[in-house]
């Protein structure tokens, strides 16, 4: 079988992907999209450990599963605010969203 | 295990090389060649102008939200569902205070005129 | 690791997990990025489907790319303007690449155990097991019986409908049918997003 670390590589590099996604893009959503990514990559980190560290207990897939639902719920909510955004300020570029920055 | 997947694999491999198939045979049989006219979207017709991407009301977003709360019920509801007679009525009214809460969101939104089309 | 047919698929699915991810952070067109945002989480369903986990998989198809991933693009196309795009980075992002090509490289020297053949000792924690016991491939009844047990997610699962009714309201509320629609505003032409 394929070895922990190796599905532990491919999380850590998605995760980095959406890391640098989320510092460098200056669209909102696509921001979103990398946090997208980078909840993946924890989802593929509590899987691989379930199977591996302990696959007696199912804690690693419920976890995921939550996870499912935080994201969905984060998603909603973080696209009804870029889109009340765009409405009011015709942008959807993170950096225009400025007006309570000190 | 893993054996127990070859049909689904066999599928998508099936899948993707039909699709790929379909998209290059007839580059590869058929005579190509191109004028900017061929190539232009309609060949005789006006120039397209603009984006493809319109705006889309915002109506579609909010039932897009409504149908994001109803499919990750699903991932709750369906291992319950497996196992609910084992529990018999606690099951059923732990679920039930699961449900209600989620009810509670879709009426607010039924309420606030979400559902309206127009 | 010798190739086998697991090894293989691990390899594919990997490399389309990274690669469609690689192409959602770089794709100057946003709809091609949620595109490829889709490929990358189907990409994750296969590395579940490898890890035992298939009852995940499903849902993370169902889930994942049906809902989550819909909504996003319902979303860009809520947003439009998307052509124009002049720069797609903001001014740090070689900054942002170094950071996480360091945050890479530290967590790969701390879960694959290369430092061990270079030679440092007690840096890298042991990952390397490769037969992990077997599971059962029906992990849906446990995780029926655990979801309304009170000793194990029954408060998660309750709280998880809490969090879902907020973010449905607070969804519904911020897209407001009650205020004035903007509709027929268009942006500016050649606006750069």
């Amino acid at each position: 079988m394929v070895p922990l670390w190796m599905y532990l590589v491919v999380a850590a590099a998605l995760f980095c992907v959406g890391m640098f996604g989320v510092l460098s893009r200056r669209n909102a959503i696509a921001i979103l999209m990398s946090i997208e990514l980078m909840l993946n990559a924890v989802n593929i980190n509590l899987v691989a450990f379930w199977r591996y560290q302990a696959p007696e207990r199912l804690n690693g897939q419920a976890f995921a599963a939550f996870v499912f639902a935080v994201a969905a719920a984060e998603t909603a909510v973080g696209l009804a605010l870029i889109i009340s955004l765009y409405r009011r300020r015709k942008s959807v570029v993170a950096d225009d969203a400025n007006l309570m920055k000190w | 295990m893993p054996s127990d997947f070859a049909p689904i694999s066999a599928l998508l491999i099936l899948s993707v090389a039909v699709s790929l198939i379909i998209v290059f045979i007839s580059r590869l049989l058929g005579p190509f060649h191109p004028t900017t006219r061929k190539l232009s979207p309609y060949e005789s017709g006006m120039q397209p102008f603009g984006e493809a991407i319109r705006r889309i009301p915002v109506k579609f977003y909010r039932i897009a939200v409504l149908f994001i709360l109803f499919d990750v019920e699903v991932i709750f509801f369906l291992p319950w569902a497996v196992v609910f007679r084992d529990f018999k009525l606690y099951g059923l009214a732990v679920m039930g205070v699961f449900f209600f809460v989620l009810m509670i969101g879709f009426v607010y939104e039924w309420k606030v005129g979400g559902l309206e089309w127009d | 690791m010798d190739i086998t047919i697991e090894s293989l698929v691990f390899l594919i699915f990997g490399a389309l997990t990274l690669g469609a991810g690689v192409l959602v952070v770089t794709s100057r067109n946003l709809f091609h990025s949620g595109l490829y945002l889709m490929m990358s989480l189907f990409g994750v369903a296969g590395l579940f489907v490898l890890l035992a986990a298939p009852l995940l998989a499903g849902f993370q198809v169902v889930v994942y790319i049906g809902a989550i991933a819909i909504l996003i693009i319902v979303a860009i196309m809520l947003t439009p303007g998307l052509t124009q795009i002049k720069t797609l980075f903001n001014e740090q992002w070689m900054v942002n690449l170094a950071a996480a090509v360091i945050v890479f490289l530290v967590l790969v020297s701390v879960i694959t155990p290369l430092m061990d053949d270079v030679g440092v000792d007690n840096w890298n924690a042991d990952f390397t097991e490769d037969h992990p016991k077997a599971v059962a491939a029906d992990s849906m009844t446990t995780l029926g019986e655990q979801l309304v047990d009170p000793d194990y997610f029954m408060l998660p699962f309750e709280v998880a409908s809490v969090l879902l009714m907020a973010a449905m309201i607070g969804a519904v509320l911020l897209v407001n049918p009650g205020q004035a629609e903007d509709e027929s505003v268009v942006p500016p032409e050649g606006e750069e997003v």
